[in-house]
């Protein structure tokens, strides 16, 4: 039978147990994993993790080396936003043919980062090799170099093929070469009171209003890497004098890096909610002991939420009690979301990630609830598992999530990287409330089959109608 | 927001200058996808399929994604997960542990096996490997097909008939019976409302159909009132196997018409099975051809409706024709769409001065000129061809209205020209699958957002626009 109507009908793969976990069940829990074969992991590849954390270095030249799919499926599909050069979102690719594949594919890469450099006159140039280069060895860094003699473009080799792991594995290539590009910029008009931002990616022009706070305080922010990132920035972006961190698993290495460099010191911060966005602030104001600066920081802080707190109300009345699934690529986000959802009212009792560490979900046990359910590395038949098992009212996700949502009659919230509506900072924590609200409460659920049998407290298996059993049938 | 955005309105749609010699070894903005997507969109029409991808999970998390993104539906591909060391040494455990977990889980009718560029590479022996692990297990579980689609070759046109002819091949069985009454319909990448009106069409017809893939229910689905760990809905194995006792095939792409190894043409060598190989029935011409040969298989006169649904046809061809005649038009796609596209665009009097294809097509001119009215010197006809050189061409020749998918968008922008969406991917409306375009009844709803296009258009760029035409 392939359809399904108990969640119990649904197995966790043996190789996947120990990464379920129910909060209050004392199990062992265990994540950091290859993905099983055959598990339709959720996960993308380490290209993709490389690829999508330099994507925002807007005005570097961003080219694939590999046959055409890595490239193609990459092309423009993130919210991030630039202010200027949008040459980032673009695709190009060496786009290997067969006989590249077999006598190998350096000459084309050259001829094509040459002329590309020419023609489009880019600030830098990242080469992502893909799993066949890692696989016929070229030789990527000797090409980077000699066409940085030839053109005086510094190119830049991302060491990525997509088998090397998981994401994780990519945001740590991505970090490494984004790394060379630091150290080589003036540095000498930075401001005592000044940051970095990592793993900020600009959605929908987030950046940009986080970005506001913190000169509105009188904090300089030298470089947002990885939202409407520019070359020089980076390039100067040693000068800061605090490094703030959002998404913990891309940035880590890269704020490690100065750290050990040049002494910069970082903080974990996170920009979703008032809570964590108003901690955010004070962590870099008390980071630099002007008693000006935190008054200034405070007096932001009150005047923000006023603004919006109000607003908020209203949302809150509409979703208190209801339940939400979470599934999202990185932990950071996680917390902050079960803390945002808490402020609304509702409950998480499903959170997930990709990529989460074994610190990561140690922190997102202790501020779920008890009889949370936590999942590493998830695939959609595990999150329908739980979806209905838990009878959840809300699934927080992307696009990979949305169809398991939709099809049983759940709201659905983007908190990914495609979405258009930014939600962080105050501001964004109204767009949230609205967006959840928007799904939560419309009034379209009635008509779900599955919603309805409920109202109708038929019992499920007599719900299910003669059509679906037949059509789902598999034996 | 105080933060300067720059104007995207001046920049082009690769957001860069456009003077200079244009790139040529690069690829800039593909205009084709790779060959194994096309093989589990195939994978996707057949009853409990579950698609699995040989080689490294990121090829199957980005196609699921493309699709999902395209469908909105449940789009659920296995993969073998290589790591570096089955990269290395090859990926048969890999594989086999794959396959049991996929069983485990989702209990496939069938599993679809494609393989990727990286599989390819390594020299992976799919077949033995198929058979070790049925041997292993007896041959219990369901049975896998596989289809070879190294990226490096073609494109998801490509992976999309090889997985056609796989299925056939595996699964058709020797007969001595026709059934007079029976149909093989092999189409291109339709939409799924053009897969459901081929079958209503059969119908009218008094044909018995197999369409192969069918996957206008698996990525068109209703509500799910349980939960479906393989979309329901799509061809049968069982149908499949029945294909060599059917009266015909008509096997539906130009550039399907000439090849030997066809699916049908295998059918047609192996079983004797009529093949009329014609293209996507979009327009009046090549619709008639289809419905021609419909009537010729069923031995039946073109039914009433169809035939009132041609003269409504007409009859909006008269209304809007001067909105559209004398317009100029780009067209990018898969090839056998493009060339249908074509047809229909020049028998409606506008000029498709732009044809292009990611794919690289042999007799791509001569294919489009068989279709264009007018010789084709004034055209430019683009195969292998990029988004960038798509939008040079345009830049030059200026035309009126953008046929083609999403993709198109930026270039739309950036000429301040209408797009009409058809074709994969459409990332950015919703109902790219209800989208009906074949038949005389999809050609009218086609026509219409042509000429509404150009008409909005102009409404919009007119200095006080107007509200009666
Ligand atoms: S490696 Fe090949 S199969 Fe995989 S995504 Fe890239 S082009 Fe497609
Ligand atoms: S897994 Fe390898 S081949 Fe597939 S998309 Fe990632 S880099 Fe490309």
């Amino acid at each position: 039978m392939n359809s399904v109507n108990t969640p119990s009908s649904i197995r966790v793969l043996d190789d996947r147990t120990a990464q379920v976990w129910e909060k209050g069940s004392g199990k062992e829990f265990v994540c950091d994993k290859k993905s099983a074969a055959g598990s339709v992991t959720q996960r993308a590849c380490a290209f993709c993790g490389s690829r999508v954390v330099l994507y925002p270095i807007a005005d570097a030249l961003h080219i694939v080396h590999g046959p055409i799919g890595c490239a193609v499926y990459n092309w423009d599909i993130r919210g991030s936003l630039s202010s200027g050069s949008q040459l980032n979102r673009n695709s190009f690719s060496t786009d290997l043919a067969e006989k590249e594949v077999i006598f190998g594919g350096e000459k084309k890469l050259k001829a094509s980062l040459i002329e590309l450099i020419n023609f489009y006159k880019p600030k830098a140039a990242f080469v992502y090799s893909t799993c066949i280069v890692g696989l016929i060895g070229d030789d990527v860094e000797a090409v980077c170099k000699q066409v940085t003699k030839e053109t005086g473009i510094q190119c830049i080799q991302v060491d990525s093929p997509g088998f090397k792991g998981t994401k994780k594995s990519g945001y740590q290539a991505a970090c490494e070469a984004a790394y060379k590009l630091v150290g080589t910029g003036d540095t000498s008009n930075i401001s005592k009171y000044s940051i970095n931002l990592l793993g900020e990616f600009n959605i929908a022009g987030e950046a940009w209003m986080i970005r506001q706070y913190f000169e509105k305080i009188g904090i300089e922010v030298v470089s947002t890497i990885t939202g409407d990132g520019r070359v020089d920035d980076l390039r100067r972006c040693h000068g800061a004098k605090l490094n703030l961190v959002q998404c913990s698993g891309s940035m880590t290495h890269l704020s490690k890096l100065l750290k050990d460099d040049y002494d910069i010191p970082m903080e974990r911060v996170s920009f979703f909610g008032f809570e964590d966005t108003a901690r955010a602030i004070y962590t870099a104001a008390e980071h630099f002991g002007d008693p000006e600066l935190m008054r200034r920081a405070e007096e932001l802080v009150r005047e923000e939420i006023s603004k919006y707190a109000p607003k908020l109300k209203q949302y809150k009345k509409r979703l208190k009690g209801k339940k939400a699934a979470l599934y999202v690529g990185g932990a950071f986000k996680a917390f902050s979301l079960v803390l945002a959802l808490r402020a609304l009212g509702m409950k998480t009792v499903l959170a997930g990630t990709q990529t989460g560490s074994a610190e990561d979900y140690e922190q997102l046990k202790e501020i779920c609830d008890p009889g949370t359910v936590i999942v590493d590395d998830s695939n959609p038949l595990e999150l329908a598992k739980f979806v209905l098992e838990k009878d959840v009212d809300l699934f927080i996700g992307g696009v990979k999530e949305r169809p398991i949502a939709f099809k049983l009659g759940v709201a659905f919230c983007d908190h990914n990287h495609e979405r258009k509506i930014p939600l962080a900072g105050f501001e964004g924590m109204v767009h949230f409330a609205e967006e959840v609200a928007n799904s939560a409460c419309s009034p379209i659920w009635q008509f779900a089959p599955r919603r309805q049998a409920k109202a109708l407290r038929l019992p499920e298996a007599e719900a299910t109608t003669p059509l679906a059993r037949e059509e789902g049938g598999a034996a | 927001m105080s933060m300067a955005k720059g104007n995207p309105d001046t920049l082009t749609a690769d957001g860069c200058k456009t003077e200079g010699a244009l790139p040529a070894s690069a690829t800039r903005n593909a205009c084709k996808l790779c060959t194994p997507l096309g093989a589990a969109m195939v994978f996707k029409g057949i009853r409990g399929c579950l698609p699995f991808l040989h080689g490294s999970q990121g090829c199957a998390t980005y196609i699921r994604r493309y699709m999902i993104s395209h469908f909105r539906e449940p789009v659920d591909i296995a993969s073998s997960s290589f790591s570096e060391d089955d990269a290395i040494f090859g990926g048969a455990r890999n594989f086999a542990q794959g396959v049991d977990n996929v069983i485990r889980q989702y209990e496939p009718e069938l599993i679809g096996v494609a393989t990727t560029c990286l599989s390819e590479t390594i020299g992976d022996n799919m077949l033995g490997m198929i058979k070790e692990y049925q041997d292993k297990h007896n041959g219990d579980g369901p049975p896998l097909v596989h289809v070879s689609t190294p990226a490096y070759t073609g494109t998801h046109s490509d992976g999309y008939y090889s997985a056609i002819r796989e299925l056939v091949k595996a699964f058709v069985k020797p007969t001595r019976i026709t059934q007079p009454r029976m149909v093989n319909i092999l189409p291109a990448m339709m939409s799924c409302a053009d897969l459901r009106h081929l079958r209503e069409i059969c119908a009218m017809y008094e044909m018995d159909a197999t369409i192969l893939p069918d996957y206008s229910s698996t990525l068109e689905g209703s509500s799910w009132d349980c939960y479906h760990k393989i979309s329901p809905g799509g061809t049968s194995i069982e149908d499949v196997a029945e294909m060599g006792s059917a009266a015909a095939s008509i096997e539906i792409g130009h550039t399907q018409a000439g090849d030997k190894n066809s699916a049908a043409s295998w059918l047609e060598r192996e079983h004797g099975v009529r093949r009329d190989a014609l293209g996507w029935p979009l327009g009046i011409r090549l619709s008639d051809q289809f419905f021609a040969a419909m009537a010729a298989i069923s031995d039946r006169p073109m039914p009433e409706q169809l035939a009132d649904e041609r003269g409504r046809l007409v009859d909006a061809y008269v209304d809007a024709h001067k909105y559209v005649s004398g317009k100029r038009a780009a067209i990018f796609g898969e090839p056998d769409m493009v060339v249908a596209l074509a047809a229909f665009m020049s028998e409606i009097g506008v000029r498709p001065v732009i044809c292009a294809t990611g794919a690289k097509v042999k007799k791509w001119k001569e294919l489009l000129a068989s279709e264009i009215e007018g010789g084709t010197a004034d055209i430019e006809i683009l195969s292998d061809s990029d988004h960038a050189k798509l939008a040079a061409a345009a830049r030059e020749l200026k035309p009126d209205i953008i046929l083609g998918s999403s993709k198109g968008y930026p270039l739309a922008r950036e000429l301040k020209i209408p797009l009409v969406r058809i074709g994969f991917p459409i990332h950015d409306r919703i109902g790219a699958q209800r989208m009906l375009s074949v038949g005389y009844r999809g050609t009218m709803e086609l026509f219409d957002r042509v000429a509404n296009a150009l008409l909005e258009g102009k409404q919009d760029f007119s200095e006080t626009g107007y509200s009666y035409l």
